[in-house]
């Protein structure tokens, strides 16, 4: 089946099993292997890329259904080596340990800034809730992700405005 | 070799493809059939609804009823007016779906035909009077969804059929002045997380603050997500007080059955279900 996409901004034909998960295209056909599997059950969020604007989980998107759609994964958000203003703060906050859940974090999380940029400390954490963390917590990422939003508001974004 | 799949543009030929390919797999978002499609034979085909024009959306009724399209989203029931106006019940249900990225495939069609025990949608849809619209090339057949569930994972679905809509033609007696909703997923994590028990309640209660209607829809507690009848009918024509809801809970024994699994314990299920409907009962009085 030759699927027609736009894939961060460049527009791609792909010729693929339309039965195939949308993660195994990424990572296997394309090389993008910043979308990472963790559980590959639609639970963990590590696999999240952005689907028409929407965040989903990719190994649970057949990539028959991507036909005229457009993707964005984490290797979309910066541009070349400059980071987009999710990561930067994910960086400069700690918000990140392993690293295996934060791509998904910053694709949800550019997501979520996107449709409400002046989404609460609790609203983040609800929308973002979908993407776990096993190593450290939510607290640096959510610091981050106010930040982020409010770069005015300083370090501890929890309960700003 | 690659699948055949088929994106229908319209119903009607997804109706066509249905009925020529009986044993083909009916997909809308993915988030149950996808989980363990690797661990399962390919199917000999695929009819991708997801985004079908006519299966998607929220429609009020001239009759009053709100159709609600199978392919429609949990993100787009959460955006929908008409559904937290009218059906806030649902709209409660939706919010606790997974979290973002299962409620941007998932589909309220999904739910009904998957028919999982732990469904989130079910319990609301018995609670709710809701019906099951089906087409099929032969027409259209409107089925109560308690009668279209018939058991574990098991639909009253017949070949060549599709389903096309949840209808629900109560919606204003359960959203009228004297009605009351409850909705309380019991799981490990707020988001993300597999249910070990779920109750969906709607009473209506007139002016005496007695209880003209109730229903209690319960998951996780059975072969299948189920309505606590014997608690419901003892309910009907009292007000609510501390022995009433005493009673109603221990009515469930009735309709309930759970089970020991990976995800919790019988004794646990039981003593929670009884926990919610009391509680909610509680709430009434």
């Amino acid at each position: 089946m030759t699927l027609r996409v736009r894939l961060n901004g460049r527009d791609l034909l792909l010729d693929v099993d339309p039965q195939r998960r949308l993660l195994d295209v990424l990572r296997d056909e394309l090389r993008l292997t910043g979308s990472k599997e963790g559980c590959g059950e639609g639970e963990c969020g590590a696999c999240t890329v952005l689907l028409d604007g929407e965040p989903v989980c990719s190994c649970l998107v057949p990539a028959g259904q991507v036909d005229g759609s457009e993707i964005m994964t984490v290797e979309g958000l910066g541009d070349g080596e400059l980071l987009s203003a999710v990561q930067d703060a994910l960086v400069r906050f700690g918000g990140t340990q392993c690293g295996i859940c934060t791509p998904g974090i910053a694709v949800c999380a550019t997501a979520a800034l996107r449709r409400e940029p002046d989404a609460s400390a609790e609203r983040l954490r609800e929308l973002l809730a979908g993407n776990l963390c096993r190593c450290t917590g939510y607290q640096l990422v959510i610091d981050a992700l106010c930040a982020a939003a409010r770069p005015a508001a300083g370090p501890s974004g929890e309960g700003a405005p | 070799m690659t699948t055949p799949w088929i994106r229908p543009a319209t119903l009607d030929e997804a109706l066509a493809v249905r009925e020529e390919h009986a044993d083909w797999r009916v997909l809308a978002g993915g988030t149950d059939l996808m989980v363990d499609a690797g661990r399962r034979p390919a199917p000999a085909g695929v009819i991708d609804l997801f985004g079908l024009p006519g299966l998607v959306g929220v429609e009020p009724m001239r009759d009053g009823s709100l159709r609600i399209g199978a392919a429609t989203t949990y993100s787009m029931l959460l955006a929908s007016d008409d559904v937290r106006r009218h059906l806030p019940l649902l709209a409660a249900v939706a919010r606790e779906v997974g979290a973002w990225q299962i409620q941007a495939r998932g589909t309220l069609g999904g739910n009904v035909g998957t028919c999982s025990p732990v469904g989130d949608t079910l319990p609301a849809l018995l609670a709710l009077d809701a019906e099951v619209e089906l087409v099929s090339r032969k027409g259209v057949r409107l089925v109560a969804f308690d009668d279209f569930c018939t058991g574990y994972r098991t639909t009253d679905l017949r070949p060549g059929e599709l389903i096309a809509a949840l209808r629900f033609g109560r919606r204003a007696l359960f959203a009228s002045e004297g009605a009351r909703h409850a909705w309380r997923k019991v799981g490990t994590r707020r988001a993300q997380s597999v249910s070990k028990v779920m109750l969906a309640a709607v009473a209506v209660l007139d002016d005496e603050r007695r209880i003209t209607c109730a229903r209690l829809g319960l998951g996780a507690v059975r072969e299948r997500p189920v309505r606590a009848r014997a608690a419901e009918d003892l309910l009907v024509g009292e007000r609510a007080d501390a022995a009433l809801a005493q009673r109603a809970s221990e009515a469930l024994t009735h309709d309930i059955a759970p089970i020991d699994d990976v995800r919790s314990t019988a004794a646990y299920r039981r003593d929670v279900a009884a926990r919610l409907v009391r509680r909610f009962v509680l709430s009434l009085a």
